[in-house]
């Protein structure tokens, strides 16, 4: 009699030990790979104390770089929302062939080496690439300027928001939009006052991970810039050149500058997004 | 009639003269963004890499290191597929399945290389594991170099790729139904079993897209390397880093120039599509899109 409660006991208290050996295991792998990456950028950073900081934001060029970045930043956001509402309204609601095809060239800046993207665009626009004859004749510079970190950047942001309003879009299916629409309103009165407000969240955090990527990007922006110290040198660019030059300190802080930003942006956006859907159940 | 107008799904375009035309015109603008962002782009790098034939292609491949250097990036980038397809399982699942304290908190962690820039993360790695860091320096003594070789690489690559195969594989779970492995668990299967014999295959497709997006950034990684791997041709050099090589103005005829890139570019490129065309096939079959 005294048996039998022990054998049940006995897979259970094994099933708790493996439970604590897998959360441990990925909390080791997080911590390693994740925190303390993040912990010793942030030491180097604060090391030199808080006027080192002052003095690296207050060099002309540092403030360019970063105000490059912005530019290009708010420019991809705009470009890449408006235009990725749009494609994710298509591939949600639309139905023609060739549409898992259009998916697939959505997904593709995920999948290309920003290095390609940025040789994509010296092929186009630089020396005896195809639309350069087109845009030398009307005076515009777009390789080793503005114009071209702004297209390379666009390319790799692409699929941030499509990908994310998409799946709200489906889920939302059309049963609100048709009776708006019955009552009379208008496509665009829909969209504004329908579609709009139900995708938000979702439209919201693409427009995050689009910012997080285009003031990170480095690969592409590289190439097409020619990083022209205090001309076409974004942050990121910046960073590679301090390290070169042996000034690690500036580098580190700029750095975590970039980090902290993007951080700050997505799980502030997360929060707001919680804390929403909670107030609306 | 009454009855025809209410069976018969009344498409849009009946009810509004206009709303075709607006359909059309999206579909229009929707298609005109990707193809000036997407389709040109795209066409321009494969002209220029197969304008020769295979002959650009052939030359790179025999020179600057390029063989090695697109071998390097095909198996890091392979490695960093199996290792993070294994821990982002296993991460999706404690997330989905185990609720502990902090588990919030983790999740946040681990969607932290989505914000960090991939550049920064190879400056952290810098940091904590260069010659000059405490962390670095100890390694260093026991004869583990990380900064300068291919661990670093790895390190890098399984940092910036974390994410994507957890996000691939936590709504498939979440959607899975708990009655299969109570019924496996109640018929007497352990842990292990219930996982490999009933949630496994139906994660499997999910898992397998996850890894596959993990092998095409890996492939074209370049911010998050270029710091850590020192570049030294034949050993740390990757095909993206070389790309840039090629394409920096001051180096150009001593070491190849646009075309050899171009034609590297083609090739890596090539991977990358196919990769994207099969992970699309997978999810559609599957629950569908990844960060959801």
């Amino acid at each position: 009699m005294t048996t039998v409660p022990a054998r049940p006991s006995h897979p259970r208290s094994r099933e708790r030990l493996i439970r604590g050996a897998l959360i441990a295991t990925a909390l080791v792998y997080v911590l390693v790979l994740l925190v303390a990456p993040l912990a010793g950028i942030v030491y180097y950073a604060l090391k030199a104390g808080l006027g080192e900081i002052g003095t690296t934001y207050n060099q002309p060029d540092i403030r360019h770089a970063f105000y490059l970045t912005g530019i290009i930043m708010i420019v991809t956001v705009i470009v890449t929302s408006v235009f990725g509402v749009i494609v994710a309204l298509v591939l949600a609601r639309d139905n023609f062939r060739g549409k898992a095809l259009v998916s697939a060239f959505v997904d593709l800046p995920l999948a290309v080496s920003p290095v390609i993207v940025g040789l994509m665009a010296v092929l186009l626009f630089g020396r005896g690439g195809w639309f350069e004859p087109f845009f030398a004749a009307q005076g515009i510079q777009i390789v080793y300027a503005l114009p071209s970190m702004i297209l390379v950047t666009i390319f790799i942001a692409i699929p941030f928001v499509i990908r994310e309003v998409v799946p709200v879009l489906e889920e939302l299916g059309t049963e609100e939009e048709q009776a708006a629409w019955t009552l009379g309103a208008s496509r665009w009165q829909t969209f504004r006052r329908v579609t709009l407000p139900n995708i938000r969240w979702g439209l919201l955090y693409g427009i995050a991970l689009s910012a997080a990527r285009s003031i990170g990007e480095v690969g592409a922006v590289l190439i097409v810039s020619g990083s022209l110290q205090g001309q076409t040198e974004t942050a990121t660019l910046y960073i590679l050149r301090a390290f070169d030059q042996y000034q690690d300190q500036q580098g580190y802080i700029v750095a975590l500058t970039l980090a902290a930003f993007s951080i700050v942006l997505l799980i502030g956006i997360e929060t707001l997004k919680r804390r929403s859907t909670r107030r609306a159940r | 009639m009454q009855a025809t107008a209410t069976t018969r799904p009344i498409s849009r375009a009946r009810l509004r003269p206009g709303a075709a035309i607006g359909r059309y015109s999206l579909r229009g603008v929707a298609f005109l963004y990707l193809g000036l962002f997407i389709l040109i782009p795209v066409a321009a790098v494969l002209q220029a890499g197969f304008s020769n034939g295979l002959d650009d292609l052939r030359a790179a491949l025999n020179s600057f290191g390029a063989r090695n250097a697109i071998e390097l990036t095909l198996v890091m980038a392979a490695l960093t597929a199996v290792i993070n397809g294994v821990f982002g399982t296993l991460l999706a699942y404690i997330f989905v399945r185990m609720p502990f304290p902090g588990r919030d908190l983790l999740s946040t962690i681990v969607d932290l290389p989505f914000a960090v820039p991939t550049l920064v993360a190879g400056v952290m790695l810098v940091a904590l594991y260069g010659p000059n860091s405490t962390v670095g320096g100890w390694l260093a003594d026991h004869g583990i170099h990380v900064i300068f070789a291919r661990l670093g690489i790895l390190l890098a690559l399984l940092f910036v790729t974390l994410p994507l195969v957890v996000r691939a594989v936590q709504p498939v779970l979440l959607e899975l139904d708990l009655a299969e492995e109570e019924a496996a668990r109640v018929l007497g299967a352990g842990s292990w079993t219930t996982f490999r014999k009933i949630v496994l295959p139906a994660l499997r497709p999910a898992i397998t897209a996850g890894a596959l997006l993990v092998f095409a950034r890996s492939m074209g990684e370049f911010g998050a390397i270029v710091f850590v791997s020192g570049n030294i041709p034949n050993q740390t050099l990757t095909a993206p880093v070389l790309i840039s090589q090629l394409l920096n103005p001051t180096n150009y005829g001593s070491s190849g120039g646009p075309a050899e890139a171009a034609a590297v570019s083609s090739l890596l490129f090539g991977f990358s599509f196919v990769v994207v065309l099969v992970t699309e096939r997978l999810s559609s079959r599957s629950s569908g899109w990844f960060f959801s």
